[in-house]
């Protein structure tokens, strides 16, 4: 007969070895990332230093991203994925939101857009709420826990051309954009994000990750602005299943792209009253290559 | 007491010694013309490699309708041959070689084509489609070691030029169909990987005393020491259990 001390420790030993595998491996110590404490960001006429972060760090951060920026903070346990995203590990510094090539560090720009932007259906909210000044001394303070900034320059990022006008011509060609990249293979031909790959799909750690969901009324990770969807596919989102398309799609079939995904989603918008009059239908997955 | 003390000591610097010995003794000529031989043997029978349920895309069933896909953890030939170890001498001293030819890692069929690409740092190779169906390649190295990325492929799609920075064994895989598994295997100086005979023949050796690792993907490494002279070959053979 086990006493009710043994059960609970029982579980408790079951639960710590259940946690190690997804415990993300801390490579740095303290010690290697303090030698970096030197580092500045540089956001518009803004400069950042590291040294400058640490209370905020301390104060708002450190409980999800962890001393040592491994994104194993005492509450990362409690967001298990893939209902929640783990938050990021800034040691190994990649990055999804990010104007740069994929295998590219991002901007300091990048990191201060995401850290005042915050990431939808994720415990990062957004820290509008801090000066600039506050969130460049961050910026700052997250690219000091990653050796990769002190070897690398940041990709150069990608032009974006000035938006067209929508034209249901463009929103049509977008449809042939989707089908010809196959797209729907995750996000599925509605965008609901029920592709027949969507179900297997994991993050470069293992963890399992959903494809973006355009229909349910949640935001892209990295912006919601027409440009920061063309951002999205063109550059990929770093450590995550989604690949950059920047090899595959020219720019004006970009465009075309960007208005094509707005028809799926949630929000009113003039693709979507175009589509309606268009009386456009899904893609066919079956359709042979290049016969939409 | 003292004495026992100073093995630990004596033993460190006399393996210094030899090293030294051994690193100023080897000459090594990037236009080494010997080389290493030898054969890859699976110990025992295959282990069964299970079949891969491809049905997620049709383009990959019809692909493989007469000649049904398995995992390629372990490929063995009839004489037990090993094929898909990468060999290289794991002491190499002198710098990477990059061979003027292009490496090809293909994917066609829904499966990597060769399943194990070995590497030199910097080397070139390109990455090509046959498929008419999208894939995306997205290589998963240690961020600490290389620069991982992420490429669609979609059909008909322009090949994509890359290199490794630094020796790294790399997997790759595709996440729209999640059974394309393969490996870069990024090794410093000559390498050679097995055919389907589980033979291999390591090109370039300058003469001298080398330790010839193999890695195979499952089952791990081993190494043996082999001595080339100027011109010769010397032979390495190697047996795998699986595990």
């Amino acid at each position: 007969m086990r006493t009710k001390l043994q059960n609970w420790m029982l579980l408790l030993s079951s639960a710590a070895l259940l946690a190690l595998p997804s415990a993300s491996s801390a490579q740095l110590s303290t010690f290697d990332i303090e030698t970096r404490i030197g580092m500045e960001s540089h956001v518009g006429n803004v400069n950042g230093h590291a040294k400058d972060a640490k209370g905020d760090y301390r104060r708002y951060c450190v409980g999800c991203h962890g001393d040592l920026g491994d994104g194993n903070g005492e509450n990362a346990v409690w967001m298990p994925p893939p209902m929640y995203q783990q938050p990021r590990d800034f040691q190994l510094g990649v990055f999804k939101c990010r104007s740069t090539p994929t295998g590219t560090l991002p901007t300091d720009q990048d990191l201060f857009d995401s850290i005042t932007r915050g990431f939808d259906r994720s415990n990062m909210p957004p820290w509008n709420t801090f000066t600039k000044q506050e969130r460049a001394d961050l910026v700052a303070w997250v690219k000091h826990f990653s050796p990769r900034w002190l070897n690398e320059k940041p990709g150069t990022p990608i032009t974006i051309p000035p938006e067209p006008e929508v034209t249901p011509e463009r929103i049509k060609a977008g449809r042939d954009v989707f089908a010809k990249v196959q797209c729907w293979k995750c996000h599925g031909v509605q965008g609901m994000a029920n592709g027949p790959s969507a179900s297997t799909l994991t993050d470069d750690l293992g963890r399992p990750i959903a494809a973006f969901n355009f229909t349910d009324g949640s935001r892209p990770k990295c912006g919601d602005t027409d440009q920061d969807i063309y951002r999205i596919f063109m550059t990929g989102l770093d450590g995550t299943p989604m690949p950059s398309f920047a090899d595959n799609i020219k720019p004006d079939e970009a465009w075309d792209l960007v208005f094509y995904l707005r028809t799926f989603m949630h929000q009113k918008s003039k693709e979507k009253e175009m589509a309606k009059t268009l009386g456009l239908k899904p893609v066919d997955p079956n359709a042979p290559v290049g016969q939409q | 007491m003292r004495n026992r003390h100073n093995y630990p000591g004596l033993l460190s610097a006399l393996v210094l010694i030899c090293c030294a010995a051994l690193i100023l003794g080897q000459k090594v000529n990037a236009a080494g013309n010997g080389k290493i031989t030898g054969t890859v043997k699976l110990d025992g029978p295959a282990p069964h490699m299970r079949g891969i349920d491809m049905s997620k895309d049709p383009y990959c069933v019809k692909a493989h309708a007469s000649d049904p896909a398995h995992l390629e953890t372990y490929v063995a030939g009839a004489n037990g041959g090993l094929e898909n170890v990468v060999l290289y001498i794991s002491d190499w001293s002198g710098s990477a070689l990059v061979s003027t030819a292009v490496p090809v890692f293909d994917q066609k069929n829904c499966v990597y084509s060769p399943h194990v690409l070995a590497l030199d740092p910097g080397e070139t190779f390109k990455v090509t489609t046959s498929d008419q169906t999208a894939h995306n390649i997205h290589p998963l190295p240690n961020p600490m070691v290389n620069v991982g990325w992420n490429q669609s492929q979609p059909p008909g799609a322009p090949p994509i030029e890359k290199s490794w920075k630094n020796p790294e064994i790399i997997p790759v895989q595709c996440n729209i169909h999640p059974w394309m598994h393969g490996w870069f295997v990024v090794v410093k100086g000559p390498y050679a990987t097995t055919d389907s005979n589980g033979s291999y023949t390591i090109d370039n050796v300058p003469p001298g005393s080398y330790t010839v690792t193999a890695w195979q993907e499952a089952a791990g490494t081993q190494t043996a020491k082999v001595t080339v002279a100027a011109g010769g070959s010397g032979t390495a053979d190697f047996t795998f259990k699986a595990k």
